[in-house]
């Protein structure tokens, strides 16, 4: 598998896209439609991956036709034609947005999400709508009403989660480009598994106007990338304030695409000795040390640091994220739109909805945060949550002030499992215990390919200050540069 | 207002208000929708406030500003950082399944409010324990469709502010005090017009009752469903009575809800049991703190204006008028403006003091119009005044001129000379119109002449109304009598 | 403070969350299994930390009071499950007071 990677011609990334459009060589009709037989051959529907959930091939090819004629700025914008896959939790005007669940199947946005609308200002075409857990809430892609997505490193396992859908994608050759969203690491860790790029920003860096809230203080819009370029091309496009969003930062965003090529000569980069623990696989160890090494080779420092409160970041998650996520779905009642299951009275239509529409993850996440925000439980769950959250960016603020510029770690503690290896839910949510912190501190993080354990892919993640993903591509793209081929194996 | 209903003697009543403003902006809080009272059924509605998947909430600037300034009017500290957070409860006009309110952290505290004056002459005042921010849900109509009930959400999320008091009011009439005073406040200020008919102004009471001389506050009921201010007032009677005769034969206040029946004249428990809301409250997410700078709250309370309390004592001292009329005239910051205008362009307190009660509010309540839509500007009243003071206008003239410019809405020497109301001095004319009188009243002529002075009034009467008030009257009596004589 | 079926079922009627008694049962297990992991929490010591309540403590930024009303590109009846003149139906609720005493 990892040769179709490596074979992948240049042609198909975002850049090489977007050139040939702009030139004339091709159409963005074109490109839409040789993305569509991509998508085919990696067989990303329901019969294959799973990964591509819904799709309207005839109003999209229309769209891209319309593109080119409606409007030049669109045809010479840095995404002129380049096909891209939308997380099914984000909003779009034409095809449905169901976040994996059966109780908004069938359910067509009358908005649009602001990522999506500035993604299809810059030239893109949306070419479809990607798998999910359910509600973004989970870590495998397994939670989906839909059916799993499956790997397509190894269709026996699980592309990760929540976004696998979208990695599978990416992944899978059919777009270079691909939007998730994050809540704990549901882009890293499938970008991980899936051996490509995923990128989290900061929190307040892409606007969630039209992300469906899973918890609103963690979530925030990810690009996947096949390379860091392609990633760092989309995540600049739909980076920067939108007044929709009264928690989207005003700060200037750089051209991300400029950081290739930065030296990281004086660079400090932190290893963060409890992100390296005894139960780490050694394999995993191995190809981080060697991260290490290449980065030393560039110039950079490597300094060993500590993080002493990573290991609460598992409990402080899934205290604040299911409490979030037990109000943010409450809206899902069966009154304004989505499913409604009727039975005798509001009261009885209410749990016959829910119950029939949520699927187990989910209604066990509600019922956690239910519990944690109810009367007598509030101080020892979500008060004690948030302030030992405090103390986790406290860490990270701590460490970037003592003169270290990023951390460098592993972004999951194993390579990608077999599909219905986790029974246990704590045991599947401890797939995010290297990626909460940074949801949970909002600073930024992303995950690129670093070496490979039995063919499968393995991810190590840099993370940096907030605002600061320029620096964080710079040392992505030296280290992708640095790798070269050794990054798959 | 008085009510029918007694309590046995030696017991306190204690009642805190929660009160319900709708701030006045043009579009809701958290979304560019119209706030317009009385549209089609989900007119106003957007993703935000249909709280569809995705959709974020956005806070609206003057409604910021209004509910500060609400808060500085009521005498609160405005808190430099307050947090909304979300109180959640499933219905079906709550689109979100959570209001966005303020919980532990508001928007301003420790205000208070001058009531009135006790015996003794000092004032009455209540606490405010705090002033906090919130959205309005929906309307259900349950009356309208067989087996449904219909949902619209054209008020959903519209800006409020909650006013909670301590409980600090001894008597239904306290309350009742206090409800008008602090709408009064709120509509000075521009806040809120508060009209309850449309739910911009709601009002629950929390009440209890204890035996004189107890300190302790005993168990309190909340009181809904609150439709004016005389209910609040009977409802609270009612409430009083009902708690304190369960006291005095030994029983105990449970904890609960009330709700007043006005077709029958009765509170009666709600249905809703005690205890079984739990609002799981914690801080809005999508909205960070909001922080308000001490140089926006200073600008607040300076942009308030003259409030209702300073202007009546300003008016009593400057224009030295009587209670009645002081009362009258601040009754609105609209008609206080009004009149000021009045008295201070025609130098004339006490005639502008007259002329606002008797003649432009007898004509609003008569038309049924707002004072902003009033035809007869202030200048245009102090120059009428004027025209009166210096003779050239008569004072019965003066209201026919009035009552003109009322429908006109022209200057009052234009209406006075095009309607022949200007005041007759000239010894000739009278002289005419006298001559005139006595020809078509011979009898009372003859009588008169022949020395029935008594008739001299009557007399006069004609020539006014033939003169249309015009004539100068005293000149008339003079003329009359003379040929009496003569 | 583990978990009882009794506080499975309050948060579940309190989450409109229809839960048959078997998988009550299962979900006191699920549910105590997981927090069980939290009691890591309690054993940090918190004194004086502020709850990281309110994400970017920069303020708040406001919306002006003016401005089109956010478009709907499909109208409500083409999502809402039940619409008649323009009003969403919802099953007969009789009153507010028995709605509220229905839902809560």
């Amino acid at each position: 598998m990892s040769e179709r990677r490596a074979a992948r011609p240049p042609e198909t990334s975002a850049r090489g896209i977007a050139e040939r459009v702009r030139d004339g060589d091709i159409t963005a009709e074109r490109a839409a439609r040789e993305a569509f037989v991509r998508g085919d051959d990696a067989r990303v529907g329901p019969d294959g991956l799973n990964a591509l959930l819904w799709t309207d091939r005839e109003a999209t090819l229309d769209a891209a036709r319309g593109h080119a004629t409606e409007s030049d700025f669109v045809d010479r914008g840095d995404l002129a034609g380049v096909p891209i896959a939308v997380k099914d939790n984000i909003a779009t005007l034409t095809l449905p947005t169901s976040c994996g669940s059966r109780i908004l199947e069938g359910y067509v946005s009358p908005f649009e999400a602001t990522a999506v609308t500035r993604l299809r200002n810059a030239g893109a075409t949306i070419v479809g709508k990607t798998n999910m857990d359910e509600f973004a809430m989970g870590s495998s892609t397994e939670n989906s009403a839909f059916g799993p997505a499956r790997n397509p490193r190894d269709r026996s396992r699980v592309p990760g989660g929540s976004s696998g859908g979208s990695a599978a994608v990416v992944a899978a050759g059919m777009v270079p480009i691909a939007l998730g969203s994050e809540t704990g690491g549901s882009v890293r860790q499938p970008a991980a598994f899936c051996g490509i790029v995923g990128v989290k920003p900061t929190y307040g860096r892409v606007s969630r106007y039209g992300l469906v809230a899973f918890a609103s203080s963690l979530d925030q819009i990810g690009v996947f990338g096949a390379t860091v370029d392609d990633a760092a091309i989309g995540l600049q496009t739909i980076a920067g304030r939108d007044v929709m969003d009264a928690t989207s930062a005003d700060v200037p965003v750089e051209r991300y695409v400029e950081a290739s090529g930065a030296s990281l000569a004086g660079l400090v980069i932190g290893r963060p000795k409890e992100y390296f623990p005894d139960f780490l696989d050694a394999r995993i160890r191995e190809k981080c040390d060697r991260a290490f090494d290449a980065f030393r080779k560039l110039g950079a420092e490597v300094r060993d640091v500590s993080l002493p409160h990573t290991d609460l970041a598992i409990p402080v998650y899934y205290i604040v994220a299911p409490a979030e996520a037990s109000s943010n779905l409450a809206r899902f009642d069966g009154v304004r739109y989505g499913l409604r299951v009727p039975a005798d009275g509001l009261a009885a239509t209410y749990e016959a909805t829910r119950s029939r529409g949520f699927g187990k993850e989910v209604t066990r996440r509600i019922l956690l945060g239910t519990y944690v925000l109810s009367a007598g439980y509030y101080d020892a769950y979500y008060k004690k949550a948030q302030q030992v959250r405090t103390l986790i960016a406290d860490d990270f603020r701590e460490v970037f002030a003592s003169g270290v510029h990023l951390l460098f770690t592993p972004t999951t503690p194993s390579p990608a499992f077999p599909l219905g290896a986790k029974a246990d839910p704590y045991e599947m949510y401890m797939s995010d215990i290297f990626t909460a912190t940074a949801n949970l501190a909002g600073v930024p993080a992303m995950s690129q390919p670093i070496g490979a354990v039995d063919g499968l892919p393995i991810g190590g993640q840099l993370i940096a200050p907030h605002f600061d993903e320029a620096r964080m591509f710079g040392a992505a793209y030296a280290l992708e540069a640095a790798l070269g081929a050794e990054a798959l194996r | 207002m008085s009510t029918m209903v007694s309590a046995p003697a030696g017991w306190e009543m204690v009642v805190g208000l929660e009160v319900h403003v709708q701030l006045r902006t043009r579009t809701k809080a958290f979304c560019n929708c119209s706030t317009e009272y009385g549209a089609a059924p989900n007119v106003n509605t957007c993703p935000v406030c249909l709280a569809l998947p995705g959709a974020l909430p956005v806070l609206n600037a003057h409604a910021v500003e209004l509910a500060t300034r609400a808060a500085l009017a009521l005498g609160c500290t405005v808190n430099p950082m307050s947090v909304f957070a979300r109180k959640n409860y499933f219905y079906p006009d709550l689109p979100k399944g959570y209001q966005i309110s303020q919980f532990d952290k508001p928007l301003a505290e420790h205000g208070r409010l001058k009531i009135g004056t006790n015996a003794e002459g000092t004032g009455i005042t209540v606490g405010i324990t705090r002033v906090h921010m919130e959205e309005d849900a929906g309307k259900s109509v349950h009356d309208r469709y067989a087996g449904a009930t219909a949902i619209d959400l054209n008020r959903a999320g519209v800006p409020l502010i909650e006013i909670v008091s301590e409980p600090d009011m001894r008597s239904a009439e306290a309350a009742g005090a206090y409800l008008r005073t602090l709408k009064l406040i709120l509509q000075y200020v521009g806040i809120s017009d508060c009209d309850m008919e449309k739910g911009s102004l709601r009002v629950d009471a929390n009440v209890s009752a204890r035996r004189a001389g107890e300190v302790k506050l005993g168990t309190k009921t909340e009181v809904k469903n609150l439709n004016s201010f005389s209910n609040v007032e009977r409802a609270l009677a009612l409430e009083f009575a009902r708690q304190t005769e369960l006291l005095e034969r030994g029983g105990r206040v449970e904890q609960q809800t009330m709700l007043f029946d006005q077709a029958r004249g009765v509170v009666r428990p709600s249905r809703t049991k005690e205890g079984s809301h739990d609002y799981r409250y914690f801080p809005e997410p999508d909205l960070p703190p909001l922080v308000l700078d001490a140089g926006f709250i200073e600008r607040m309370q300076t942009s308030l204006p003259e409030l209702p309390e300073a202007r009546r004592s300003r008016f009593a001292g400057d224009y030295a008028l009587g209670e009645y009329d002081v009362d009258v005239l601040t009754s609105s910051a609209e008609l206080a403006d009004y009149f000021e205008g009045v008295a201070r362009q025609s130098g004339d307190a006490k005639a502008a003091a007259n002329w606002t009660i008797n003649g432009v509010l007898t004509a609003l309540n008569a038309s049924g119009d707002d004072i902003d839509a009033f035809r007869v500007r202030p200048a245009d009243l102090a120059a009428l005044i004027t025209l009166v003071r210096d003779g050239v206008v008569g004072h019965s003239a003066a209201k026919q001129v009035f009552a003109e410019m009322v429908r006109t809405g022209d200057r009052p020497e234009q209406v006075a000379q095009r309607e022949g109301l200007v005041r007759v001095d000239d010894d000739a004319a009278l002289r005419g119109w006298i001559d005139e009188v006595l020809a078509e009243h011979p009898a009372e002529a003859q009588r008169y002449l022949a020395g029935e002075k008594k008739l001299q009034g009557v007399l006069v009467g004609f020539v006014m109304k033939k003169s249309k008030g015009s004539a100068d009257a005293k000149k008339v009596n003079q003329l009359l009598a003379s040929r009496a004589q003569g | 403070m583990a978990v009882t079926i009794d506080d499975v079922k309050h948060v579940a009627r309190l989450a409109r969350l229809g839960v048959t008694e078997e998988r009550a049962g299962e979900l006191v297990a699920e549910l105590n299994g997981i927090l069980g992991h939290m009691a890591a929490l309690e054993k940090v010591d918190v004194e004086g930390v502020m709850a990281a309540d309110g994400v970017g403590a920069l303020g708040m930024p406001l919306r002006v009071d003016s401005g089109a009303p956010y478009p709907l590109r499909h109208p409500l009846d083409a999502f809402a499950p039940a619409t008649r003149d323009g009003f969403i139906l919802v099953p007969r609720l009789a009153s507010h007071e028995d709605a509220s005493e229905e839902t809560e």
